[in-house]
């Protein structure tokens, strides 16, 4: 099962939670943690989820972009390698 | 979670706001193979292996560009230096090669693809004079091919003959592009000890103690070093190095992530991360830039060669801990038309061509994008080229140089490439005549390296 981190920005507004949490669970993605901050003034959401073996990245990236274009707000799902490589020895 | 969200937004700002960005994925071919007497036969081999090597490359960094979230820029292919395939090629026969590896780049849809070069820091066989009297119109009639000479090594010493014809080379490659300011140019560069597994263009060849196939990566990030010394104004130096060694370990981390996974991907072994700081014409993305943020009013004012000198080192310092193969160039680039702070600094009168000269010493990779007056005569291209080496040979580093005399043009004059290329204000030259000194010819000789002040 691989790791991917979710990043949602953009400005403060009901239903952002919400609306890209049942996006995941339409995936059957599992959130293993979840934090919200403002950055810059600008609503952010992270996530770090499981991806399913059945499930594309990219295809998830895609539905969550489309589902973040219609929140009004930027989504960025990056694979969670990423982060380790580049924050931890 | 393993990391925290401070350093999640960290990575994020770095691509989105501080143009953080993998440089180049570049699959290096070996040709070796594909040598027949038949030029015809060789071209058709050359197409095949090079189509049949790269064919699930694009898309693969595609893929891993999405995944992780870190644009890759450019996607670059590298081939055994051409002029060692010879069979007794004439200079048409090398222009047939040079179609079919323009083909093949076309076809695999990559932006360059390096290696139509010669090795002669010592000598010529026949087979790389008929090479370099066809590199001209190769450079000029195609849109992908790269091309390089290696005219001087710490082993050998200075082929001055090279050095002249290389002079001749570029003057021949700016007249046969003068309708796009010689753009021919900027896909042609002269080595001192050129490495084998450089990813970066227009330089990268596949050198001949490589394996069949190898990925190498270049990474980037000017706007993230320069992010990090502007969080530190009251630093001293020594702190200051300590703080890009840290920004330079992260970026150089993801450089290696993208090139094992590309290399797992394709099932062809990874190379090197190379470490060069690569500037781009956007706006912050400039290496003139972190000099200033360091405390120069502008670059190329005196102290510009001591900070470039701290910076080359760190970079290499935080990057040699993050990969485990590091190679290539691996040091800070100073092209003139491809960074927007060094053309402001030669505009502004504060960079000159001695500067930059005397700032190669300390970095890599040379006089890089330079554009000259297009009347400056071969012998002061020649004497400045031989220059350069000088400074790579007897340093027992690698230089270069990547000059454009811009047809028409005079100092002050800016001539514009587009793209990664950028545009370039015309440079003064030194008018003294080095004519009888690189007349002469000869090749200079190795250089000693012991009693080392």
């Amino acid at each position: 099962m691989e790791k991917a981190v979710v990043t949602v920005m953009g400005n403060d507004q009901v239903g952002i939670v919400a609306g890209i949490t049942k996006e995941l669970a339409a995936n059957n993605c599992n959130i293993i943690d979840i934090s919200q901050t403002l950055r810059h003034g600008i609503f952010a959401m992270i996530l770090v989820i499981e991806i399913p073996d059945t499930l594309d990245l990219l295809l998830l990236r895609d539905r969550l972009v489309t589902a973040g274009a219609e929140l009004g707000v930027k989504v960025l799902l990056q694979h969670a390698d990423l982060f380790q490589y580049m924050h931890r020895i | 979670m393993n990391y925290s969200s401070q350093e999640i937004l960290e990575t994020i700002d770095m691509v989105e706001k501080l143009h953080f960005d993998i440089r180049t994925v570049t699959l290096g071919i070996s040709l070796l193979s594909c040598s027949d007497p038949s030029p015809a036969i060789t071209a058709r081999k050359i197409y095949d292996r090079v189509t049949g090597a790269g064919q699930r490359l694009v898309a693969t960094v595609r893929k891993m560009e999405n995944t992780y979230g870190i644009p890759i820029v450019n996607t670059r292919v590298a081939v055994t230096p051409i002029a060692l395939l010879d069979h007794g090629y004439t200079p048409a026969d090398y222009l047939q090669l040079a179609a079919a590896l323009e083909r093949a780049a076309q076809s695999l849809g990559i932006d360059f693809l390096g290696g139509f070069s010669a090795l002669v820091p010592k000598g010529f066989t026949q087979g790389d004079l008929n090479l370099m009297a066809a590199l001209p119109e190769v450079l000029a009639t195609t849109e992908k091919i790269c091309g390089s000479l290696n005219v001087a090594s710490t082993k050998a010493g200075i082929n001055m003959d090279a050095v002249n014809q290389a002079a001749h080379l570029i003057g021949r490659a700016a007249e046969l592009t003068a309708d796009r300011n010689g753009i021919a140019c900027a896909k042609l560069v002269v080595f001192a000890n050129a490495p084998e597994d450089n990813p970066f263009m227009a330089g990268a060849f596949h050198g001949v103690g490589e394996a069949e196939t190898v990925i190498n990566i270049g990474i980037s990030g000017p706007g993230v070093v320069r992010a990090t010394i502007e969080r530190c104004p009251d630093h001293d130096l020594g702190a200051l190095a300590e703080e890009i060694k840290k920004t330079v370990f992260k970026i150089t981390r993801a450089g290696e992530l993208i090139g094992r996974r590309v290399s797992k991907e394709l099932d062809i072994p990874f190379g090197i991360v190379d470490l060069s700081l690569a500037p781009t014409p956007a706006a912050g993305d400039s290496v003139a830039n972190i000099l200033e943020a360091m405390g120069l009013e502008c670059c190329g004012a005196h102290g510009t060669t001591a900070a470039l000198a701290l910076l080359n080192d760190a970079v290499k310092k935080g990057g040699a801990m993050a990969s485990s193969s590091v190679g290539g160039l691996s040091g800070s680039f100073i092209p003139v038309s491809e960074d927007a702070g060094m053309i402001a600094a030669v505009e502004r009168g504060a960079l000159s061509l001695s500067k930059l000269e005397a700032m190669t010493a300390v970095c890599s990779v040379g006089l890089d994008m330079i554009a000259i007056p297009g009347d400056t005569p071969p012998a002061i291209i020649a004497a400045l080229i031989a220059d350069e080496m000088a400074i790579g040979v007897v340093n027992n580093k690698t230089t270069a140089v990547r000059l454009i005399p811009a047809p028409g043009k005079k100092v002050g004059d800016k001539v514009a490439f587009g793209g990664l290329l950028g545009e370039a204000p015309v440079m003064a030259v030194n008018r003294f005549a080095p004519d009888r000194f690189v007349k002469r010819g000869g090749r200079i000789p190795a250089p000693l390296r012991a009693l080392t002040n």
